[in-house]
C-alpha cells in the first residue's frame, strides 16, 4: 500500500521537479540575465565594421591560412594548415583541433612524466623561439614564460602573462612599426588584473589587444 | 609560490567560514520547520508540491520507510533522464537542440545518467559536441537539483536518528528533498548564476555562432543556457560541466572573481551542514569539532598541491623551462592551467572540488605534477569526508565519528558512546560495512580494469604502459567510487569523430564498470546510514558522566583524523605508490 503511495510520490514529483528545477529555473536566469546583462549573456561578441570576429573572454588562432598554388593547404585531417601571423599578439598553445576550437574545447591530458608532454613543451618552446626571437635577440629557452609553452586547459584562454606580451611586443612593434612604448601601453590598458585583487593572475586579453594595434593602424592609414 | 597565492587561500578559509555559519543556522531552522526569512516566497509552492505528490509532510517515516521513498524517487529520476538522453532529437520541436546533436549511445547513456543521479557527474561525453541544450537543462540540470537534495535528505535523517527521544522515526524524506530544493538551493544557485552572468558567463538558446578572427581563420562558438547550470553544478557539489573542459572554460568561469564564487559555492553547503549539525544536536562544539577536523585536513591537501604545482613539473624542466616566478609570470606548472586563475587558483580549486565530491574542474588533473596529482587521490582516499558532498559528507564522517568513539571507548576500556546513546556492536557492523564499500568498490574496479584488456583500452595512448596510464585507471574508479566526478580526462570511454554523435561509440566494459560502481557506492552507502540513523533513533540517552569520553575537544579532532588518515592509508597506499607517487618521486620521464 505505501509502496503504491511511494511510486505515485516519486513519479508526479520527478516530473513538476523536471519542470521546476529544468525548466523554470533556467529560463527565470534566462529572462533577467537578458535583461540584466545582454552583452555577457549572448557572450561578449565582438563586431568589427559589423562583421563578427570573436568573443572578447574567448582566445582564438591569430594565424594564416597557408595558401599553395592557390589553394588552401590542409592536413590529413582536413584541417587547415596555418603559419603565426607576426602583426598580431598570439594565445598561449591549445590541445583542440583546429588550435583555439571554441566548439569542442579539450585539454592536453599530457602527464608530468611523460616523454610525450616534454617533446609537446619543447615543439611549443622551438615555435615561440623562431617567432619573436629575430626581434628579441636575447630571448633565450629559460626566458620563455610558462604559459608560452604549456597549453592552457581549456584551450580558448583568452589571456596571456605579462612576461609573454612583453616579449611578442618587440616582433609586433616591429613588424607593425609601432613605437615600443605604444605597444607596451597598450598591454597595460587591456591587463585585466586579478579577482578583487588577489584572486587569480593577471592576464592580457590578446583579441582585445591585437583589435586595438589593428584600430590604430586603421586610423593611421 | 607568491604571497597573493597564500593570501588567496587564508582568505578563501575566512570567507567560507563566515558564510557557513549563518547558512547552518538558517538551514538547522529550514529542517525543523521552523519561521525563516524566505517562508513568505516559498511556503505556498511548498504546499502545492505537496498536493500535487500526493504527500503528508507530517507522516513520520522509520529507516526502512525513508529509505524506500528515497530509493523510488532516484529510480525514477533515473529512468526519466535515461529516457530524455536517449530520445535528444525528439525534442527538437522545443528549438532547444539547434546543433541538432543524436544521442549518445547507450552504454554512455547509462554511464551518464547513473553519474548524475548519484551526484558524481563523471563525464565520458563532452559537453558542446553532445548534449543539446534540452538535455542539459530539464536533463542534467535537474538531477544537479535533486541528487543534492537527496545527499542532504540522508544527512538530516541521520541527524534526526542521533537527537531521537525514543521512537522510530526520522523523518519524511519528502519534507526533507522539497524544503532543500526550494529553501536552500534554488535561493542560492539564483543568486550565484546571476553573479556568474554579472561577471562574463553566458545564458542564452542561440545557435552556435560562426565567425572569422582578425586573420580570417573560420571558428564556432560554442553557446547555450550555462549560468543557470553551472551555479547549481557547483552549489550541489555536482561537477558536471557544460562544457568539455568543465570550468577551465571562459564562458562557465571567466574572470578570478568567479573562480573564488564557484569555489565558495561547491564548499558554503557542506560546511553549513556542519554548523547546522552542531546546533541540532544542541551542541555546537560538536559542530566546531567536526570542522576543525575537516579545515585541517583541506588546508594540509591545499599547501601539498600549491607547493607542488608551483614548483613545475620534470617534463618541463627537461625541455628547459625555468619555472620559478619572474615579473610578468606566476611560473610553476601551467600544462592545463588557465592564466586567469594561476598555479594558486587551480590548485584550490582542485582541492576544493576533490574534497567534496564536486568534481568540477578548472584545470586539467592530468597534468598535474606526480605529487599534485596524489593531493586529489588521497582526497578521494578518505572517501570524501573533508567537508565532502552535500550530505553525503556530513553522513559519511558521522560514521568515522561512530568508528572514532568505539575506538577510543577500546582504548579507555569503556562501553563507547556518543551524545549519550551507547555504541554497540550492532552500530559499529553497519559502520564498518558502510565505510568500506567505497574503497572496496573503487580497488576491485580499478584492479578488473587494469588486469584485463576490455579495462586497458581506455588508457591514453600517450599514457600507455607508464604509471601515468596505471594513475588514470585508478582516478577513473575512485573518483566515480566516491561520487566525485573529476577525472585524469585522458582516460575513455567514449569515442566520438565528430561533434553531434552521429558516428560514435562507447567502450561498453568503462561504461558498465563504472556506471555499476557508481550506483553501488552511492546508495549501499545511504542504506546503511539510514540503518544506522534507525537503530540511533531508538536508543535511550542516558546523561554524560565522569568516564564519557569527550567528542567536541581537540583530543577527539586528532583521534578522528588519525582514524580517517589510517583507514585511508591502510587501504590506498599500495594503489597510490604505483601511480602518483612513484611519478612524484622521480624526474624521470616515461614513454
Amino acid at each position: 500500500m505505501t509502496l503504491r503511495r511511494d511510486i505515485v510520490s516519486a513519479g508526479i514529483g520527478i516530473l513538476v521537479l523536471t519542470v521546476f528545477c529544468g525548466i523554470l529555473y533556467p529560463l527565470l536566469i534566462t529572462g533577467i540575465s537578458q535583461v540584466a546583462f545582454p552583452g555577457n549573456a549572448g557572450g561578449q561578441l565582438v563586431y568589427v565594421n559589423g562583421k563578427l570576429v570573436g568573443s572578447k573572454i574567448i582566445g582564438q588562432n591569430f594565424a594564416l591560412q597557408v595558401v599553395k598554388n592557390g589553394k588552401p593547404q590542409v592536413d590529413k585531417n582536413g584541417n587547415p594548415v596555418t603559419v603565426p601571423d607576426p602583426r598580431y599578439f598570439q594565445t598561449r598553445p591549445s590541445a583542440t583541433v583546429p588550435p583555439n576550437n571554441a566548439a569542442a574545447t579539450t585539454f592536453s591530458n599530457l602527464g608530468p612524466n611523460n616523454v610525450a608532454t616534454e617533446q609537446a613543451i619543447a615543439a611549443n618552446i622551438k615555435a615561440y623561439l623562431a617567432l619573436e626571437k629575430p626581434y628579441d635577440a636575447g630571448l633565450t629557452v629559460a626566458k620563455v614564460p610558462v604559459d608560452a609553452a604549456n597549453s592552457s586547459a581549456s584551450g580558448i584562454d583568452p589571456d596571456i602573462s605579462i612576461a609573454n606580451a612583453d616579449i611578442q611586443a618587440y616582433r609586433v612593434a616591429a613588424v607593425r612599426h609601432v613605437p615600443m612604448s605604444i605597444v607596451l601601453g597598450l598591454i597595460s590598458q587591456y591587463t585585466v588584473g586579478r579577482g578583487l585583487g588577489f584572486s587569480g593572475e593577471p592576464g592580457v586579453d590578446v583579441l582585445e589587444l591585437n583589435l586595438a594595434l589593428d584600430r590604430m593602424a586603421g586610423a593611421r592609414a | 609560490m607568491t604571497f597573493l597565492g597564500w593570501l588567496t587561500i587564508f582568505l578563501f578559509v575566512a570567507i567560507l567560514t563566515a558564510l557557513a555559519m549563518p547558512l547552518g543556522r538558517y538551514m538547522a531552522a529550514v529542517y525543523a520547520g521552523e519561521r525563516t526569512f524566505l517562508d513568505p516566497l516559498f511556503l505556498t509552492p511548498e504546499r502545492l508540491f505537496y498536493r500535487i505528490m500526493r504527500v503528508d509532510p507530517k507522516r513520520e517515516m522509520d529507516w526502512k520507510a525513508y529509505a524506500k521513498s528515497l530509493l523510488i524517487f532516484s529510480l525514477f529520476g533515473w529512468l526519466l533522464l535515461y529516457f530524455i538522453l536517449r530520445t535528444q532529437t525528439l525534442w527538437n520541436w522545443t528549438g532547444l537542440n539547434p546543433q541538432h546533436f543524436h544521442s549518445a549511445p547507450w552504454n554512455v547513456t547509462f554511464n551518464t545518467t547513473s553519474s548524475f543521479v548519484t551526484n558524481t557527474n563523471w563525464q565520458y561525453y563532452g559537453g558542446e559536441t553532445t548534449m543539446s541544450y534540452f538535455s542539459q537543462m530539464a536533463g542534467l540540470t535537474v538531477q544537479n537539483f535533486l541528487s543534492a537534495g537527496v545527499g542532504i535528505a540522508v544527512a538530516v535523517a541521520l541527524i534526526r536518528g542521533i537527537i531521537g527521544r525514543s521512537g522510530r522515526s526520522i523523518g519524511n524524506f519528502w519534507f526533507d528533498l522539497i524544503r532543500t530544493v526550494l529553501w536552500v538551493l534554488t535561493p542560492i544557485a539564483f543568486v550565484v548564476a546571476l553573479i556568474l552572468v554579472f561577471q562574463g558567463s553566458i545564458q542564452n538558446f542561440s545557435h552556435y555562432v560562426n565567425f572569422s578572427g582578425p586573420t580570417g581563420l573560420a571558428n564556432q562558438l560554442a553557446m547555450g543556457p550555462v549560468a543557470s547550470q553551472e551555479a547549481i553544478k557547483e552549489l550541489g557539489t555536482n561537477g558536471g560541466g557544460f562544457f568539455n573542459t568543465n570550468s577551465a572554460h571562459p564562458f562557465e568561469n571567466p574572470t578570478g572573481f568567479t573562480n573564488l564564487v564557484e569555489m565558495l559555492s561547491v564548499l558554503i553547503i557542506p560546511a553549513a551542514l556542519v554548523f547546522m549539525y552542531g546546533r541540532m544536536v544542541g551542541n555546537r562544539r560538536q559542530g566546531y569539532a567536526i570542522y576543525a577536523t575537516m579545515m585541517v585536513m583541506f588546508l594540509g591537501a591545499v599547501c601539498v598541491a600549491y607547493i607542488a604545482e608551483a614548483h613545475g613539473s620534470p617534463a618541463q624542466h627537461a625541455a628547459g623551462l625555468h619555472t620559478q616566478a619572474i615579473a610578468g609570470s606566476a611560473g610553476g606548472n601551467m600544462e592545463g592551467k588557465e592564466q586567469r586563475f594561476g598555479i594558486a587558483g587551480s590548485a584550490l580549486f582542485d582541492v576544493v572540488t576533490t574534497v567534496t565530491s564536486c568534481g568540477a574542474v578548472n584545470s586539467a588533473i592530468e597534468s598535474f605534477t606526480g605529487i599534485g596529482g596524489a593531493v586529489p587521490m588521497g582526497n578521494l582516499s578518505a572517501s570524501e569526508v573533508i567537508f565532502g558532498g552535500v550530505g553525503t559528507g556530513l553522513y559519511s564522517i558521522l560514521l568515522y565519528v561512530l568508528l572514532a568513539v568505539f575506538l577510543g571507548g577500546l582504548m579507555v576500556g569503556r562501553t563507547p558512546e556518543y551524545l549519550g546513546k551507547k555504541i554497540e556492536a550492532r552500530e559499529i557492523k553497519l559502520v564498518a560495512i558502510g565505510l568500506l564499500i567505497t574503497p572496496l568498490a573503487a580497488l576491485f574496479a580499478t584492479a578488473l580494469a587494469t588486469a584485463s584488456h576490455l579495462g586497458r583500452q581506455s588508457i591514453s595512448a600517450a599514457a600507455a604502459g607508464s604509471p601515468q596510464g596505471f594513475s588514470e585507471s585508478l582516478y577513473a574508479y575512485l573518483s566515480q567510487a566516491n561520487n566525485n566526478g573529476s577525472a585524469f580526462a585522458g582516460y575513455t570511454g567514449f569515442i566520438q569523430p565528430t561533434a553531434g554523435s552521429v558516428g560514435s561509440h562507447g567502450i561498453t566494459f568503462a561504461n558498465l564498470l563504472g556506471g555499476g560502481v557508481m550506483l553501488f557506492a552511492r546508495f549501499a552507502p545511504i542504506l546503511f546510514a539510514l540503518a544506522v540513523a534507525g537503530t540511533l533513533a531508538g536508543k535511550r540517552v542516558s546523561p554524560a558522566g565522569l568516564g564519557t569520553m569527550r567528542t567536541d575537544n581537540a583530543t577527539f579532532v586528532v583521534l578522528l583524523i588519525g582514524v580517517i588518515v589510517l583507514v585511508g592509508a591502510l587501504t590506498f597506499f599500495p594503489a597510490l605508490l604505483l601511480g602518483p607517487i612513484v611519478q612524484g618521486l622521480t624526474s624521470h620521464l616515461y614513454g
